[in-house]
């Protein structure tokens, strides 16, 4: 089995993945100040007693990921992706099994690097620095980042602190800082749907750039449409568990079919949130 | 419908999902341990794992831009709103010490015999806030930047060395409107003054260990901050920011110990060697024996003790 894979350099391999997420204060009492001292009081015992809440977010996902591949992550809200998808960049840690990866996985975002009562101008300094880039490489693609967002396209406004930008503004600045950066792993999660129209499709067209560089490109979105234009590979969760891997079409048909969506149309949110983090008893 | 349990709508869709389970996935995953076999002949490493501490500091080093980029968008970000702007840098020390003039010197008179007394209390003062809001700093670096931590990789020691270094700045604008309030006061220009650099560089390297010690202790139990305030505001009336030690040592109601465990805490020297370097009828008697041993003690034990504290614990911030 192992010898059809020699030929292809793998870059994210997960091994019977599970992620579970304690959330403190949602025993009896609701995180009064009684069950708090309880909590603290009663240290040794078990998780449940404590007033943990254990929610098993991921399940027993197993898959491997190549190089030159752009891989979909669709399932309805609450179905695990964006945390497996920060499992692999090393943000969250796994309860059982691995994730063995290929250089540094990183997620496009850099939204938390950036402040507001800055200009545009120290924010693209301050994200590209906050991503790893040096000095010079922010300097070199300055004015390319600031094209992309075409902030400017409106006046100049990359001098402006960014409280003054409009959402849309906010997010396409950001969207080209942080895409701004090669990556040997690219995890994207749903950073498509920024923007006005002109603007996403410049955003597709960049990450099929990306994905040129780097070696593989992970995307979450409950955009068909643009997981459809973008990725060969689709991983379909459910409820944190894997139920297919395969060809986009061959998934999407599936998916579709279960969310009720009939036409290929793209549907941003499918579903409600289903109980898809189901705690276990522990 | 409550939280727990399945809703209805993925019931009904339960044949569906049947069906798709009995579709025979494409690329079929290895078992268990072919997975890891696989991921070990390429050679790919485990994500999210501790690097060793020299790699550490490397990773740190190849960060320094970003640190010091981090400090000054904060520091800058602060008075933005403000109509005065950066003026507000130096106004807000100027102000502290106004009211600790007004409180001190005319309300109180709590000269206890300092001569140079304003100089005196300003310099401990801001000597100590640096300390202070360091640590405080230090203990809300990754409690408070969650959303940092989680979205970015870099090494998380450059979150609270970021914050005591915003508090350098900080203090340099503080120690510029010192140096006006020192002439007012006639304190001659002397070389001594020439010490305050090494005194700062020491009182950096201890405040950067302890945030880090505190900025580990905050990750994991975020309540700390709350109690912080208290801790700090205790150990400001044992450091003799607002009176001399030495004075203290005097009067032989305090056993021996005391007053050289007060003498010898680290904010207290660092504030004296301060006072020491800056106002010239600060003598060098009223300092405590060794006192620049100490003070590059306690700046060595905090500061590499500290990041090796911080270190250890690098892959579980920001998890969980």
């Amino acid at each position: 089995m192992a010898d059809n894979t020699n030929d292809r350099i793998p870059t994210v391999v997960a091994d019977g993945v599970d992620i579970v997420y304690r959330v403190n204060g949602t025993g009896a009492g609701r995180g009064s100040a009684t069950a708090a001292l309880n909590r603290i009081m009663r240290r040794k015992q078990t998780e449940k007693a404590a007033g943990v809440r254990r929610v098993h977010a991921v399940r027993d996902v197993s898959f491997v990921a190549y190089k030159g591949e752009a891989i979909g992550l669709i399932g309805t809200n609450g179905s695990g992706k964006s945390t497996l998808l920060k499992a692999v960049a090393g943000l969250l840690p796994v309860e059982n099994g691995r994730i063995f990866t290929h250089g540094q996985p990183s997620l496009l975002g850099v939204n938390a690097a950036l402040m507001n009562d800055l200009t545009g101008e120290r924010n693209v300094h301050l994200g590209g620095l906050a991503m790893g880039m040096s000095r010079e490489q922010v300097r070199d693609r300055y004015q390319e980042i600031v094209d992309f967002s075409g902030i400017n396209e409106k006046g100049d406004f990359i001098t402006l602190p960014m409280r003054t930008y409009s959402s849309g503004m906010a997010a396409r600045l950001r969207f080209s800082i942080a895409a701004a950066k090669d990556h040997d792993v690219l995890l994207i999660d749903e950073a498509l749907a920024t923007g006005d129209r002109s603007f996403q499709k410049r955003s597709e067209e960049r990450i099929r750039e990306l994905r040129k560089h780097a070696g593989t490109v992970f995307l979450v979105s409950h955009n068909n449409k643009s997981i459809r234009d973008t990725c060969d590979r689709v991983l379909w969760l459910e409820r944190g568990e894997l139920l297919m891997d395969g060809p986009t079409e061959d998934v999407l048909k599936e998916y579709e079919a279960f969310t009720g969506d009939k036409s290929a149309k793209p549907k941003p949110k499918p579903k409600p949130k289903a109980a898809a983090k189901v705690p276990v008893p522990s | 419908m409550g939280p727990i349990g399945p809703t209805p709508s993925p019931r009904v869709k339960a044949a569906d999902v049947s069906q798709v389970l009995d579709t025979p996935p494409q690329t079929p995953p290895p078992a268990g341990g072919d997975l890891a076999a696989l991921a070990a002949r390429h050679g790919l490493s485990v994500s999210g794992a501790r690097p060793s501490l020299p790699e550490y500091v490397r990773q740190l080093w190849a960060r320094r831009h970003f640190i010091t980029a981090f400090a000054t968008a904060k520091l800058t970000a602060q008075y933005s709103q403000a109509k005065l702007g950066q003026v507000w840098q130096v106004m807000t020390p100027l102000l502290n010490a106004a009211v600790y003039y007004f409180i001190f010197g005319v309300l109180l008179g709590t000269k206890h015999g300092v001569p140079d007394y304003i100089p005196f209390l300003v310099t401990g003062v801001f000597i100590w806030t640096f300390t202070q809001s360091s640590i405080m700093a230090g203990t809300r670096a990754i409690s408070g930047n969650l959303g940092l931590v989680r979205a970015l990789h870099f090494p998380r020691a450059a979150l609270p060395l970021s914050f005591c270094l915003q508090q350098l700045q900080q203090l340099l604008f503080s120690m510029a409107a010192l140096v006006v309030i020192l002439l007012c006061f006639g304190v001659p220009v002397g070389v001594s003054w020439l010490l305050a650099l090494p005194v700062l560089a020491l009182q950096f390297t201890f405040n950067a260990g302890v945030s880090m010690v505190m900025a580990r202790m905050g990750a994991k139990t975020p309540d700390i901050a709350q109690l912080m305030p208290f801790v700090l505001r205790t150990w400001m009336y044992v450091s003799g920011v607002m009176w001399s030690i030495d004075k203290l040592a005097d009067k032989d109601s305090l056993p021996h110990a005391v007053t050289l465990a007060l003498a010898a805490n680290p904010a207290a020297v660092y504030i004296d060697l301060m006072r020491f370097a800056l106002i010239d009828s600060f003598h060098a008697s009223q300092l405590p024996a060794h006192v620049w041993a100490i003070a590059v003690g306690w700046a060595l034990v905090a500061g590499v003790g500290g990041f090796i504290y911080f270190w250890k614990a690098e892959e579980t911030y920001g998890r969980g």
